[in-house]
């Protein structure tokens, strides 16, 4: 008993426990080990784990973006309506990335420099950005002229579509970004303690800045990938996405007090929320208790990481 | 006399840690009892079981005969149990008077009945001897009158048991004497305290008997304080002998290094000027209060500055700017730690590292092997108490943080001009010794260092001159041949001009 509270509440007990639900869920659940369904999974978490990499910067910082969902959904319709207005692909994707980063930029001036919380601030973008959606279109989904746009989503090397790679490359790249840089440990600093961090020479306006940037543009690669998933640039598309890119985050042990994240958590995070979704659409189970299943595995991942404080004789 | 509190058996475990290890010993009423020990010995942990904050492995608190078994610091407190924590506990935001009668307003019909609440507290605070207005909030006090009023809320309770750690750690002798007396009644008065501190003084002037903590464990209890001395409580402390502290030794002053002209800011409306030269050590005194961090906090750019200038080496440095003062070569270690110096929830490692790194991090990817050799370099050298370089900083001992937001400093390079604010607070005996003869090595190096300090031994024993403030203005300068306790302190005293 005192082994396995201590192998739970240790430093990996999130890893064990999906281990533990990765091997039921493949035991009890027909099909799901097939490769047809494991790829299927894979792609349905790109969105979330793309946005998942810098929620956990902004998290990370004791900030919070709720415009991530608007942003996605923006930046397709971008690339969609950019693409076929020139006939470029490179093009629409272009303006798709510019239009995440400059929203990404507002937010991360109008918080750092005119020192607005970031629930407020990204609030406010979160239904701007949607309404720039909404008005761009007109409220309508856009279809795809220029049948290469598919390619993003649907082109597989090695059998493998692409938008699984760019998900790995996001890991790798953030996982690099978080522990092995000096933004990545100054982003971690100021949200242990801002004035500290301040005082020992660190640009905390410029650290915010620019993790709110790099949100926007992560934010545009998802949304450009969705488009070309779903065909077409559709406004009203990942309604609610940031509540379940927060919750992969907690998940994966990011705490909301700022200061601790780390990036195998968050991906461990991204994987158990993939994987339950997955094996209750396999097993047939109706979308309205799937809302119920979703907030409890969150309650409980939180449980965990309050026990775990309290095991370690952590304040907090 | 019968005990009337008992520690038994205290055992307590954190990974990697023994804190305490099978700590007994008892106490009569209307007695003070010292408790020494170097920074991480487990002097907080076993104030910490008493305030019911942590539950011990094994043991018990024993109140007149009765095993009390505390889960949450309610249940100290309903034991008529009061602690003043090392770390402030105060709510910034609100008031003296709220901090102090928080959880007990005077209302009627759940109306908080305020004029009662302020004249209510202003009695209490009289009668301890305490000057400061309820009314003022938390946040704009300095950190000396902040532990004044921590030090208060243990008179409101009317406890039967008062336990203060480090209580004098940010006081400077006056307030220090304003506490003596207040200790020196709740003792008539029939109750139990005890007494955390560093400072050897202290112990003699107030304890009736003291226990020595060493690694967790209980070393000696002494029953009474006669005919100790302090060597033998520093070596029963550190378990070895150490010789002369200050070890203070003359060393060649060159030119200015740092020039401060007319710094004013909204908290020091005067305009303040100083110069310190290469070689030097300037120490820094006044009574709480008197602006000394304030003008520091102005000089580094930690807040705005309303006028003045400020040059290291000759070049001017832009106001307000922490990171332009550290690329000139001006760094200052703040005062307070919890609030401007850890970086909670991060290692000890990336504690000492923030600043330091930006010299050997190419393109800004980390060097961890760097960072990993500077932090054991530090522990090593100021003997912080830590099981590993990558444990959370929030883990160690008061001191034992101290020691860290230190060797960040100490680490930085190109360092022309070093403030530290209050460098020993809260750290043993030992490291301090370690501690001072690292600055008289970077002094001979050719660095000029500012030191502000409460405790008069520390500055008049380390400083080659000390300045000194009174109420937010430089009151009068001394060469370190015209040191003497007196005229020292009374140029600290508000009243000087009216006496
Ligand atoms: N929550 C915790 N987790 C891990 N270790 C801890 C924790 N709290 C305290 N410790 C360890 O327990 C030991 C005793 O700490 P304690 O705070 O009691 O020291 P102290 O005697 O008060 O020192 P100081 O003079 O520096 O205040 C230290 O080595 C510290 O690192
Ligand atoms: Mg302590």
């Amino acid at each position: 008993m005192q082994r396995l509270k201590r192998l739970l509440l240790g430093d990996q007990g999130l890893v064990v426990i999906f281990v533990v639900a990765f091997v039921l869920v493949s035991v009890f659940v027909p099909n799901f080990l097939s490769e047809r369904n494991m790829l299927g999974l894979l792609q349905a978490v790109v969105t979330i784990a793309l946005v998942s990499c810098t929620m956990m910067l902004c998290l990370a910082l004791r900030d919070v973006d709720l415009s991530v969902g608007s942003i996605v959904a923006f930046a397709g319709m971008v690339a969609v309506m950019a693409t076929n207005m020139t006939g470029s692909v490179i093009l629409g994707i272009l303006a798709a990335l510019v239009a995440g980063l400059i929203v990404g930029l507002v937010n991360g001036i109008v918080i750092a420099k005119l020192k607005i919380n970031a629930l407020i601030a990204t609030l406010a973008t979160m239904q701007i950005v949607r309404g720039l959606a909404l008005i761009s279109s007109d409220g309508r989904a856009v279809g795809i002229d220029n049948e290469n746009f598919f390619d993003l989503a649907l082109r597989s090397f090695f059998t493998i579509p692409v938008p699984i790679y760019v998900m790995v490359i996001f890991f790798l790249i953030f996982g690099f970004v978080l522990n092995r840089t000096v933004f990545g440990r100054n982003t971690l600093a100021i949200g242990g303690n801002p004035d500290a961090a301040r005082l020992a020479g660190v640009n905390v306006d410029w650290t915010r800045i620019w993790c709110f940037a790099l949100q926007g543009l992560a934010c545009a690669v998802a949304g450009i990938l969705l488009s070309a998933r779903i065909t077409s640039g559709q406004p009203n598309s990942a309604i609610g996405l940031e509540l379940s890119v927060i919750s992969a985050c907690v998940l994966g042990g990011v705490s909301l007090a700022g200061g601790r994240a780390t990036m195998s958590g968050v991906i461990v995070g991204v994987l158990v929320l993939g994987i339950a979704e997955n094996a209750m659409n396999l097993l047939n189970i109706q979308a309205f208790y799937q809302y119920l299943v979703r907030g409890v595995i969150l309650l409980l991942a939180v449980l965990l990481d309050s026990l775990r404080s309290r095991a370690l004789g952590r304040r907090v | 006399m019968a005990a009337f509190l008992e520690f038994r058996n205290i055992t307590k475990t954190y990974p990697g840690v023994k804190a305490l290890t099978d700590v007994s010993f008892a106490v009569p009423a209307g007695s003070v009892i010292g408790l020494l020990g170097e920074n991480g010995a487990g002097k907080s942990t076993l104030i910490k079981t008493l305030g019911g904050d942590i539950v011990p492995d094994s043991g018990e608190v024993v109140l007149a005969g009765e095993p009390q078994h505390f889960t949450a610091t309610r249940d100290s407190i309903l034991a008529g149990i009061s602690v003043v924590h090392q770390e402030l506990q105060l709510v910034p935001e609100l008031t003296v008077a709220e901090n102090l009668m928080l959880g007990r307003f005077p209302s009627r019909a759940g109306v908080v009945e305020f004029g009662n609440l302020f004249s209510r507290v202003r009695a209490i605070l009289n009668d301890v001897g305490i000057d400061v207005d309820p009314r003022s909030k938390i946040i704009d006090l300095s950190i000396g009158t902040r532990q004044m009023v921590e030090i208060a809320k243990a008179a409101v309770f009317d406890a039967k048991v008062i336990a203060l750690d480090e209580p004098t750690s940010s006081l400077s002798s006056t307030e220090s004497e304003v506490l003596f007396r207040l200790v020196d009644r709740f003792r008539r008065e029939g109750k139990v305290i005890l007494y955390v501190s560093h400072r050897l003084d202290e112990i003699f002037r107030l304890c009736d008997s003291c226990v020595v903590l060493r690694d967790g464990k209980l070393i000696v209890h002494h029953e009474t304080m006669e005919g100790l001395t302090r060597h033998q409580l520093v070596r029963e402390m550190v378990g070895r002998e150490i010789q002369d502290i200050w070890g203070w030794r003359g060393r060649t002053v060159g030119e200015p290094r740092l020039s401060v002209t007319n710094v004013s800011g909204t908290k020091l409306p005067v305009p303040a000027s100083f110069e310190a030269r290469a070689g030097e050590i300037l120490g820094f005194f006044g009574l709480v209060g008197a602006g000394r961090s304030e003008l520091m906090r102005l000089v580094y750019g930690a807040d705005n500055r309303h006028s003045g200038e400020v040059r290291i080496a000759g070049q001017q440095v832009q106001a307000s700017d922490p990171r332009r003062s550290i690329r000139a070569g001006l760094v200052l270690c703040p005062e307070d730690r919890k609030a401007d110096g850890i970086l909670q929830g991060r290692s000890v490692e990336e504690n000492v590292a923030i600043s330091t790194r930006r010299h050997f991090s190419p393109f800004g990817v980390l060097n961890k092997r760097r960072e990993a050799d500077i932090a054991e370099e530090f522990i090593k050298k100021l003997r912080v108490r830590t099981p590993s370089r990558r444990q959370d900083i929030v883990n160690l001992s008061g001191g034992n943080q101290q020691k860290v937001i230190l060797s960040r400093w100490l680490a930085e390079k190109g360092v022309k001009v070093l403030i530290i604010d209050e460098p020993t607070r809260g750290i043993d005996v030992g490291a301090k010794a370690e501690i001072y003869e690292i600055l008289y090595g970077l002094a001979e190096e050719g660095m000029a260092i500012v030191v502000v300090s409460s405790e008069l031994p520390e500055v008049m024993g380390i400083s080659d001159r000390v300045i000194v403030m009174q109420s937010g203005r430089i009151s009068a300068e001394f060469q370190r041949s015209e040191f003497t306790e007196e005229s020292i302190l009374a140029a600290a005293l508000p009243d000087r001009e009216a006496a």
